[in-house]
């Protein structure tokens, strides 16, 4: 019985127009633009100069920033007041104002000051140009110091610490190896919580599953024939997902692809057990897919995708544990970056078998045939 | 044995009551009919038969088997239509009945000859998905459906809504055929005129039943003459007849209004005398014989 279930429910996924075409197109278009757009890296920052001092040490700093490669000076100005209005027409995000006597306080008092002052509507942009500033400053300042050292031809040396920090399992700190492993959970989840959830809502909708409720078939074959090509489809995707982060990006997983699938195995049961609960109870396609929506966003924001469980406060640490997309996000930066195995990861991969065994039972015992 | 009985039944949405003691009970192997307007009951009571629907209270069996403690032997033995076609619309007519016999364990060519007469009207579709059928067809592939595994009772919820005259004859036609294999039909309709098909109807409104008999004796309990009353301006007529306190009930029927008066002393001629004082022409007054709709209006007006 659960055979011709199965490929019922094959033949109406191929029949659909839209589905087949959406499993194939979904992961292809969020894993080559999602990483490109969603970029910690800030470049082009708009920079306004006023250049108050207008010396030789000031134009070598002008020109350490341009060379930097994050800024593009825009704009010139006499006054302070002139560079405000450039942000406020939008067209500087940032401002540097070099004092009057920049280059005689640097000489003569050894010490001197720069204003920075950035537009903070777009936090990141001001958070993160002005850190890149400090740091062009703060790079131009020792360099200025170890020339005058040399100048003195005084050996005395001043003491600095150079701080050079290593990224273990990411060197170059890139940005898009750390966020592609969870942005295919994310396409996993999206795929594999949503159709299972929809699928069933949908037959209530159309009635067929009233149809199919006057008929001896268990209500366990049932959440079975509903649960089974969702699997099948979560590899699917996921197939197609480590080959666009191979050929595109040349990332492969530093440990085995095998522990991917298998705890990717049990987190597309655990998500569509999820989606089939939500079915349950929502009566139109409309409620399941808010109730998904809403689910789905806490899971995310709680599972430390865009911002470290860590940084989280205590009660949402602990909230956080109740998100599976947590455990299976773990999992593959773990196994991509830093290739661990099975034994690592037991922990995660036992959490996800407790989820799917929740959900699922729970999926079966809300599934009623009457009412 | 009784194939369905019911002691009883209440069930309310809320605290809207959709059905009020309903009692009843089906012989084997009879077309019983449930008659009543749109929101009378009729699929509430269906859905509580077919085990989908608890009651709030009362009991009911359907083929010896109780619907609340028994409902899995129910679901292996009865065949449910209903009122919306439910099939998947996305499969063709030949996979819809290979998953429903599937599901009920049983194949197509095992129960064939079951199906085979309504079948055949939609043997040269069988590649064609179930949406593009039309609605006669899509009608008769739901009864193959709710044929497929021979069950003992069929429940048809309003099986000729929606369906053309010609398909609604043929589809009553399968009916007397189907009650020809020994299966109990039970079948809901808003029509009237279909009343008298069946053995016996229950007339049901406001989720009561009003009467329960065979269509003929509903028809020959009913007490009083039945006048069709013409004339050249019928709707100023169906006022003016509704204006006298001598006139019962005046109903407009097609192409005569029909009409009963309240005691026989103000005689049709009395009728006569006032319809064309009131400036009718072409009147026409004839003696009919009630039809069960008059009898449904009757009953109703009398609860």
């Amino acid at each position: 019985m659960l055979k011709f279930l199965l490929e019922k429910e094959f033949k109406q996924f191929f029949r659909n127009r839209f589905l087949p075409r959406l499993v194939v197109i979904f992961p292809f278009v969020a894993l080559l633009i999602f990483p490109l757009v969603a970029n910690f890296e800030i470049k082009n920052i708009n920079l306004s100069i006023i250049d108050n001092d207008k010396s030789s040490y000031s134009q070598s700093l002008i020109q350490k920033i341009q060379s930097s490669g994050y800024f593009r000076i825009t704009d010139v100005s006499e006054t302070y007041d002139g560079a405000l209005k450039n942000i406020e027409i939008n067209e500087a995000d940032i401002i540097i104002e070099i004092p009057n006597n920049f280059e005689k306080d640097l000489v003569n008092e050894k010490f001197a000051r720069v204003m920075i002052s950035a537009n903070a509507v777009s936090g990141v942009k001001a958070g993160l140009g002005g850190s890149y500033l400090a740091n062009i400053l703060n790079d131009y300042s020792s360099v200025v110091r170890e020339k005058w050292i040399d100048q003195s031809k005084n050996k005395i040396s001043i003491p600095h610490l150079e701080i050079v920090p290593q990224f273990r399992f990411n060197p170059t700190l890139e940005y898009k190896i750390f966020m592609i492993p969870a942005l295919m959970v994310m396409v996993l989840s999206m795929i594999c919580g949503f159709l299972p959830a929809l699928n069933i809502v949908g037959e209530k909708e159309n009635g067929t599953i009233e149809q199919m409720n006057v008929t001896p078939v268990k209500k366990f074959t049932l959440i079975l024939s509903k649960l089974i090509p969702y699997w099948i489809i979560g590899f699917v995707v996921l197939t197609i997902c480590f080959g666009v982060a191979r050929v595109v990006y040349g990332l492969i997983p530093v440990g085995s692809i095998l522990t991917i699938y298998l705890c990717a195995s049990v987190f597309v049961l655990a998500y569509s057990g999820f989606g089939l609960v939500i079915s349950n109870y929502a009566k139109t396609v409309q409620q399941a897919m808010f109730m998904m929506f809403f689910f789905v966003m806490t899971f995310v924001f709680m599972s430390g995708l865009y911002t470290p469980v860590a940084n989280m406060p205590e009660w949402a640490q602990l909230l956080s544990n109740y998100s599976p997309l947590k455990y299976i996000i773990q999992v593959l930066r773990l196994v991509y970056l830093k290739g661990s195995g099975i034994t690592d990861l037991l922990i995660p991969f036992l959490a996800l078998c407790g989820f799917a065994l929740f959900f699922n039972s729970w999926a079966i015992y809300s599934y009623r045939k009457n009412s | 044995m009784k194939s369905i009985t019911a002691e009883n039944i209440k069930r309310n949405y809320g605290k809207v009551e959709a059905l009020i003691d309903i009692s009843f009970d089906v012989n084997k192997g009879e077309i019983f009919g449930i008659i009543g307007p749109d929101g009378a009951g009729k699929t509430t009571l269906f859905r509580i038969l077919t085990t989908l629907l608890l009651p709030d209270s009362g009991s009911a069996t359907v083929d010896g088997f109780d619907v609340i403690k028994d409902y899995k032997s129910i679901r292996k033995n009865v065949g449910y239509m209903p009122g919306r076609f439910s099939l998947y619309q996305d499969l063709t007519v030949e996979e819809n009945l290979k998953i429903f016999a599937s599901v009920f364990e049983t194949t197509l060519e095992e129960n064939y000859h079951i199906i085979k007469d309504i079948y055949q009207h939609i043997e040269p579709f069988n590649k064609r998905r179930a949406a593009a059928l039309s609605g006669g067809m899509k009608q008769k592939l739901a009864l193959c459906c709710a044929l497929i595994h021979k069950p003992s009772v069929l429940f048809l919820d309003e099986p000729t809504t929606g369906i053309d005259p010609v398909s609604r004859k043929e589809l009553w036609v399968m009916l007397k055929n189907l009650k020809q294999l020994g299966i109990t039909i039970l079948v809901s309709t808003p029509y009237m005129d279909e009343a008298s098909l069946c053995d016996r109807i229950a007339l049901i409104q406001k989720g009561k039943f009003l009467n329960i008999d065979s269509p003929k004796n509903i028809v020959e309990q009913f007490q009083k003459k039945m006048w069709g009353i013409k004339s050249k301006n019928m709707s100023k007529l169906l006022n003016d007849l509704r204006a006298n306190p001598e006139v019962n009930t005046c109903y407009a029927f097609g192409e005569t209004h029909h009409v009963t008066l309240l005691n026989e002393k103000f005689t049709i001629d009395n009728v006569k005398k006032y319809i064309e004082n009131k400036g009718h022409n072409d009147v026409s007054i004839t003696e009919i014989a009630p039809t069960i709709e008059d009898c449904f209006i009757e009953l109703a007006k009398e609860k």
